[in-house]
């Protein structure tokens, strides 16, 4: 009894139980449509490791696809996750994806043609506007106590269709792209194109992994991190005891929208080679919400959840090569999200059943 | 008629890891107001949840009137004629007073609610044992006295004929509480058993026949009320003896260190709840603030804090004003604050003991060095020293989580958190409610420990013998104003609830 409850208490094992528990699900969904589950995981695996099990072949261009489309998940994550720990709920992802996309394109095409710095510009001005899409959001919630749930998801139409209106003027823009990008505004990396057989691999990665370890010392290591933590844990006991509440928010949504805001940035100049005009959402900031919620909001979690996702993200035309509705993989991610949302009921209940038992507990 | 309205033998009943009750006893006479003693964590709950069917017990027995019964559910306690006044009110906020007390039984006439039967019932009960309520009001407008009457009604609508009251006093002012005694001789007088679960030992002298002790989920025994003292029955709940009074060395004080100057104070309504409010505290001295809840504490202590902004007045902490500074710039000035909801604004439940005991000054070069890194070891460090000095009970040191702490632990952390930040002036908002006589003993020694260092010490309490026992003068509220400001010597616990009272009755006019 003891043990069971110990192992409940560990939010990565039942995170990892909840994943298993949607893939058996997944499976099962699978074998009653009438399909060989066996082929889903040979398509995961082979996206997993590159290894074909059918053949024998070995594609290494798969691992640099599932990384490179685990980027955009982990980076969305950590902007639901951040925001997350400090008690906000950040639905603005989508939006600050979208104008750090934007905005990345707009330096791609227009900024000045310089090796490497023209493609950091593009990023930078990325992060900074998708820290302060994220940070007005902060401010309205900090100071006027405007609900960051409404506000966010208004700010995600907001920037859907200013990022059209935006895009439309660029050069060479059609109503679906805009002209290409010159060289200097790639992120492509020769080497992992090399390595990966021309996966899409590139730069961003290295972006990822700073952001992966900004997360976690900000969050963890520092006193700035403390007070949002606190803020996150009971904003009433942080007001009282002079914590900056009003601060912290701002500042975790500036620093949530600065990591969605670069996920936007690095799909602009990673994964096409030329501006998008978009008519809908990518979804990456959606996406990002069920990250967090996998990964347990933590730098590490979200990490591995990202990655998940990725990795399924990857999986889905191997699947469909082999006769398994690559929808599947969806329903998957959905069996997870729900179960996690269980879990935070089993927690609830657990924590309802220990303050019961601390309650009959002799006063210590 | 049997002798017993309730045997309970060797109840014994487990949660995870802990052992609620040991083969607990209980046995209560027929009409009689039977107490049932012991401090927080004692197994009282549980052994009354038993009986009222929310757990069942891993073993024994209960005996209703000499009959033997299993009480698998509320509904079965119900029918056996068992009512139980929860401490926590389970009524309907904007159901009026009839409509809660029938909800479940409603009268019917074809498929038609009846309310005007309902009504005339309810108004019969109310009247039969002098519980004088509305019954076209809602729960919503009215007191707390009035809605534990409701409950108390709705066990009566539900003939029953034992009644349990789970610690009925914790929410009520002291003239209140004489109006439920009655309450409850007046139920005895007219045929029913009563139980009555507290911790308060003057309540059980005033008014119960016969006492059982639980300690630690054991039976401790049962006493009859009027062979004991009070002396006596805290030995048998505490396991020890148990002093009252505290040593209060005589002392001048010094110098005005907060000062209260015209304070007004708006709630977040926009209601003035404090006006014009003066009062000075010294060092070396404890001046309490005695009052009914809702006159203006809450808001005077928001104010002082900083949660709340003033809306007229000026604090001064050692002639520097006060009012105009954040709530960090207030504690940098030397206000120390523990507070009346200390899971809601003392602690982060979340955080461990050693993040707690930081709360306030975490960004000191002390925990926060360059590049803003938190120093772990630094807040590890002052943990263990505070949990050694204020003896604080936790499982993992340091590192124990303060929401897995007891009460007591708890207000230990938070005292000792202030304490330990040396502030000029120390608010301490009710400091023991809710903890048990071992905590309490603890915390008040600490408030006058303090007291003899110098420390200015304003106490905020609804417990009239905690404000004379700590007290050197006592500042009486009422409606936001103070109504007059004694030494504690100088008058008695009477005369402060005669002037919390007076101002009541004016009020209620």
């Amino acid at each position: 009894m003891k043990k069971q409850d110990a192992w409940l208490q560990s939010d990565g094992a039942v995170s990892v139980l909840v994943v298993l528990l949607g893939f058996l699900v997944g499976t099962i969904l699978v074998a009653l449509v009438g399909k060989n589950p066996l082929n889903m995981y040979k398509a995961i695996l082979q996206a997993l490791s590159g290894y074909n099990i059918d053949n024998g072949k070995m594609n290494v261009r798969y691992i640099g696809e599932t990384l490179n489309y685990s980027v955009p998940f982990i980076l969305c994550g950590l902007s639901m996750g951040f925001a997350n720990r400090v008690g906000l709920f950040n639905i603005g992802g989508e939006g600050q994806y979208i104008m750090g996309m934007t905005v990345a394109q707009i330096i791609a095409l227009l900024g000045p043609q310089i090796p490497v710095l023209h493609w950091l510009l593009a990023l930078l001005g990325a992060m900074l506007i998708g820290a302060v899409w994220g940070g007005v959001v902060g401010i309205l919630k900090a100071k006027y106590e405007v609900s960051e749930v409404v506000s966010t998801i208004m700010l995600n139409y907001v920037a859907l269709y200013l990022s059209r209106i935006i895009c439309l003027q660029l050069p060479g823009a059609t109503t679906y792209r805009t002209a290409s990008y010159p060289e200097t505004a790639l992120i492509t990396n020769v080497f992992f194109q090399k390595i990966t057989k021309n996966s899409l691999l590139n730069n961003g990665i290295f972006f990822m992994i700073l952001a992966v370890v900004a997360f976690w010392f900000i969050m963890e290591k520092t006193s700035l991190g403390y007070g949002m933590r606190a803020t996150g844990f009971n904003k009433e006991a942080a007001r009282a005891s002079g914590i900056p509440v009003v601060r912290s928010i701002s500042i975790s949504m500036a620093i949530s929208g600065i990591f969605a805001g670069l996920a936007g940035g690095i799909i602009a100049l990673g994964s096409f080679k030329y501006g998008r005009v978009i008519a809908g959402m990518d979804n990456y900031g959606f996406d990002g919400i069920a990250v967090a919620l996998v990964g347990n909001s933590t730098a590490l979690g979200t990490t591995l959840a990202g990655m998940l996702f990725g990795l399924l993200k990857n999986a889905q035309a191997l699947m469909q090569a082999k006769q398994i509705p690559k929808e599947i993989t969806f329903i998957i991610q959905g069996l997870i999200v729900i179960f996690i949302a269980l879990r935070s009921a089993l927690r609830i209940y657990k924590e309802y059943l220990d303050k019961r038992r601390l309650q009959k507990e002799v006063g210590l | 008629m049997h002798e017993y309205a309730i045997e309970m033998r060797g109840i014994t009943k487990t949660f995870p890891g802990v052992i609620a009750n040991d083969k607990v006893n209980l046995s209560v006479r027929n009409q009689e107001i039977h107490a049932l003693l012991g401090e927080n964590g004692a197994g009282k709950s549980t052994l009354m949840s038993i009986l009222f069917g929310a757990y069942s017990a891993d073993s024994g027995t209960i005996l209703i009137n000499g009959e033997e019964v299993e009480i698998k559910n509320p509904n079965v306690a119900t029918a056996l004629g068992i009512g139980m006044v929860h401490q926590h009110f389970k009524l309907v906020q904007n159901y009026t007073v009839t409509e809660n007390i029938v909800l479940g039984m409603e009268p019917r006439r074809g498929q038609m609610l009846d309310l005007k039967k309902a009504r005339s019932e309810v108004a019969a009960l109310s009247a039969r044992y002098g519980l004088a309520v509305d019954p076209d009001a809602k729960i919503e407008d009215i007191s707390v006295s009035q809605q534990q009457r409701v409950e108390i009604l709705k066990t009566l609508y539900r003939s029953a004929q034992i009644i349990i009251f789970d610690e009925p006093t914790a929410v009520l002012t002291p003239q209140e509480i004489d109006e439920l005694i009655e309450i409850i001789v007046k139920l005895k007088d007219e045929g029913k058993t009563i139980v009555l679960i507290t911790h308060k030992l003057r309540e059980i002298k005033a008014v119960a026949d016969r006492c059982t002790v639980l300690r630690r989920g054991k039976y401790i025994g049962t006493v009859e009320v009027a062979d004991v003292s009070e002396g006596d029955l805290a030995e048998m709940m505490v396991g020890r003896a148990v002093r009252f009074e505290i040593d209060k060395p005589e002392q001048e004080s010094g110098d005005v260190v907060l000062k209260l100057e015209n304070v007004s104070v708006k709630d977040h309504l926009g209601l003035e709840k404090v006006s014009n409010l003066t009062l000075d505290v010294h060092s070396g001295e404890v001046v309490g603030i005695a009052g009914v809840d809702g006159n203006g504490q809450s808001e005077l202590l928001g104010a002082i804090t900083g949660l709340l902004p003033l809306s007229g007045g000026e604090i001064y902490i050692n002639d520097r004003p006060i009012g105009g500074l954040t709530i960090r710039e207030r504690i940098e000035a030397g206000l120390g604050y523990t507070p009346e909801d200390r899971q809601r604004y003392g602690l982060v439940a979340d955080f461990t003991i050693a993040e707690n005991a930081v709360l306030k000054n975490y960004y000191h070069p002390r925990y926060t060095g360059r590049f803003g890194i938190l120093n772990d070891q630094a807040m590890h460090d002052e943990a263990k020293t505070l949990i050694e000095q204020f003896d604080i009970r936790a499982g993992e040191g340091s590192h124990t989580k303060a929401g897995s702490l007891s009460g007591g632990n708890q207000q230990k952390v938070i005292v000792a958190r202030e304490i330990s930040l040396k502030p000029k002036v120390l608010i301490v908002a009710q400091p023991t409610r809710g903890l048990d006589v071992g905590a309490i003993e603890y915390i008040r020694k600490r408030i006058i420990e303090e007291r003899s260092r110098g420390q200015a010490i304003l106490l905020v309490s609804f417990e009239l013998d905690e404000i004379m026992n700590l007290c050197d003068r006592i500042a009486t509220i009422s409606k936001g104003t103070i109504v007059a400001v004694n030494r504690s010597d100088e008058v008695t616990e009477r005369d402060i609830g005669m002037m919390m009272a007076g101002s009541r009755m004016k009020e209620s006019v």
